[in-house]
Parts: C-alpha cells; structure tokens; sequence
C-alpha cells in the first residue's frame, strides 16, 4: 500500500458518492432541493477527480482520471460500502429522502475532519485538495444539520423516517474508520491520516447534531465491510453499470 | 412536507460585491428562511455572484400596485425642477 492506493480509495469514495447524489436530481422534494444536491455531487465529483488524476500520475504507466473512472471493474474500486448503496429503507420507497440526508451527515462529518487533518499532509498534493475540499464539506455538513434538525424534530411522520434512515445507514459507519487498509508507514511519514483518529471528533458532532434534531444514536452492530479490499455490495454493480456504460459502449467517444 | 407546494415564496437579493447595494435577482421556494439562504447560494451564487445574500419572505414585502401607477409615478413626470440640471458644473468637478 502506498500513496496512489491512499489516493486513490480516497478518490473512489467520492467518485461513487458523487455519482449516487446524481440520482436524486429531478427526484428531490423541490428543485431547489434538486439543486443543492447537484452542487455537493459536483463538488465531490471534483474532488474524485483531483484524487484519481493524483492516483494515476503516480502509476507507471500513467492512467488518466477518465481510465481510472471508466476502465476499472468493481474489485478494483476501494470506496466504503457507505457510498455506494442504494436510497431506500422500505422496498416500496426506493428512494428515501431521509436516507440522504443521513448519508449526508455522516459522510460529509467525516469527510470534515479527514480534510480538515488532510490539508497538512507532508504530501504537498493531498493537502492541496484537501485545503481545498475542506471548505465545501464543511457546507455539505451544515446542509445535511439543517435538514437532520428540521426532520428530526419535525412531524412524527418526519421524526420516524429520519431515526429509521440514520438507523439504516449507521452499520456502515464503523467502515470509515477503520485502520486495517492503511499502511502504518504512511501515517508516520504524516502523508496519510488513521482514520481511527477521526471517530471521536466525528461522534462529538455527530451527538450534539443527534440531541439537537430529538433523535437518538442508533445502537445497532456494524457491516461486514470490505469496501477498502475491493469487496462490495450488491449494489455496487449497478453503480458502475450506469457511470461507465456509455464510455465503454463507445470507446473515445467525445462531445 | 405533506404538502410540498405549501412552503412559501422568497425573494432574493443579491450584493455583487462591497459598495454596491444588494439587486433582486428572483426568489425561490423553501420551508424557512434558513433554508431560502441555502438555497439562494446554491441557485444564485454558484458563479461567483455575490459576496452577500438577503432573502426575504415574498409575503412580507408591500408593494405598489399597478392601478396605482397615475397617481404614484406620473405626478413627477413635469418636475423638471426636480433634476439638478440648472447649475452650472465648475470645471474640475469630476464626480458630480
């Protein structure tokens, strides 16, 4: 494990989160929702882009963000599992609001502290993105706090929904910060963050969110993971399915 | 959100940047004015806009009415007194 392969799962968590928050726009409660959403998926997208251009400058030979994004099958993508799932709680409501937002929250709270860590990395070009990515998760987070306080402490249809989207999504957090994927050379050399480092700040926020919006932290057990190994979801498939047909049904296509 | 054309109307003002006055641009939907600000960052600065945003509740702002318009606006049409154009500028005056 090395720089590339540390660029490299960071840029495949926001490649496919990117990706997924494409699916909600014209599906949102109003357009401007729409909207909003779109701009967070483009901003995670950019910083795909940052992170697997860096990752595929480093390999010999060089691959392009395009080769990385399009040409790769799902072993070798190396995102959390938390990214690439599907909207849905209830089978008859595939794409659930709330599940956005909690998905939302935990994501960008992460992706806050690990930037946030990031931006001085020894590595000049990591911290570079991440100085700059720092700033636009810190409004993703506080887009994703609005609506957790509002749904939450809303309507008991609203209050309902929202605990049982944070239920469904917390078994993947623990995925984020787990150490097992980073080599411990890194972190001493300071290029990379151990992301068990990151769960006490991310929970210190996570709870006074939680408090404030009436919900309560669920108590349910972990994800078998694997993301970081290259093991994924079911859902994994469809993902890329979507994302990398058109490149793949027409190769050097331009427009 | 039961009902989700119910949440009102904003407006939206928009200072380009320091020294200028905020200018309307639109308005949008939201549920309160903190989420309208959200929004208007998101639909009327993502290119840079603005370096400030008002929002306001589109429900809340009083305005002349069309039928008013003889009575509010004419009257001035013949002031010409009211224009500062009887002066002579003395030369030098640059910003005047």
């Amino acid at each position: 494990m090395n720089t590339r392969d540390y660029a490299l799962s960071l840029g495949d968590d926001a490649l496919v989160a990117a990706q997924r928050m494409g699916e909600w726009i014209a599906a949102a409660p109003q357009i401007e929702e729409d909207v909003a959403v779109g701009n967070i998926a483009l901003d995670l997208l950019g910083q795909a882009r940052s992170l697997l251009t860096y990752a595929g400058s480093l390999e010999d030979p060089v691959r392009t963000e395009d080769d990385l994004a399009y040409w790769r099958d799902e072993r070798e993508f190396h995102n959390v599992h938390l990214v690439e799932r599907s909207w849905g709680v209830l089978p008859e409501r595939p794409r659930d609001f709330g599940v956005l937002v909690a998905r939302l929250l935990v994501l960008s709270t992460y992706l806050c502290e690990l930037y946030d860590r990031l931006s001085t990395s020894t590595d000049e070009t990591l911290a570079a993105v991440a100085a700059k990515a720092v700033k636009e998760v810190d409004y993703h987070r506080d887009h994703a706090t609005l609506w957790v306080l509002r749904l939450g402490d809303g309507t008991e249809e609203s209050h309902t929904r929202m605990q049982a989207a944070l239920d469904a999504e917390w078994p993947y957090v623990a995925e984020l910060f787990d150490d097992a994927w980073v080599d411990p050379t890194l972190v001493e050399r300071g290029v990379a963050v151990l992301p068990s480092t990151l769960r006490d700040p991310f929970d210190l926020r996570i709870v006074d969110v939680l408090a404030r919006a009436t919900l309560h932290l669920p108590d349910v057990a972990a994800a078998v993971g694997g993301g970081r190994r290259g093991v994924h979801t079911e859902q994994m498939g469809y993902v890329l399915a979507e994302m990398q047909h058109l490149t793949r049904s027409h190769p050097g296509a331009t427009w | 959100m039961s009902d989700r054309r119910s949440w009102p109307l904003f407006e939206v003002f928009v200072r380009s940047r320091r020294g200028l006055s905020h200018v309307h641009v639109g308005s949008l939907h939201a549920p309160d004015a903190e989420m309208a600000l959200r929004n208007a960052r998101d639909l009327y600065t993502r290119r840079q806009e603005g370096v400030s945003l008002w929002v306001v509740e589109a429900s809340q702002i009083t305005a002349s009415s069309p039928e008013e318009k003889d009575s509010f606006f004419d009257p001035a049409g013949d002031k010409i007194y009211r224009h500062p154009t009887f002066y002579d500028i003395p030369e030098g005056v640059e910003h005047l």
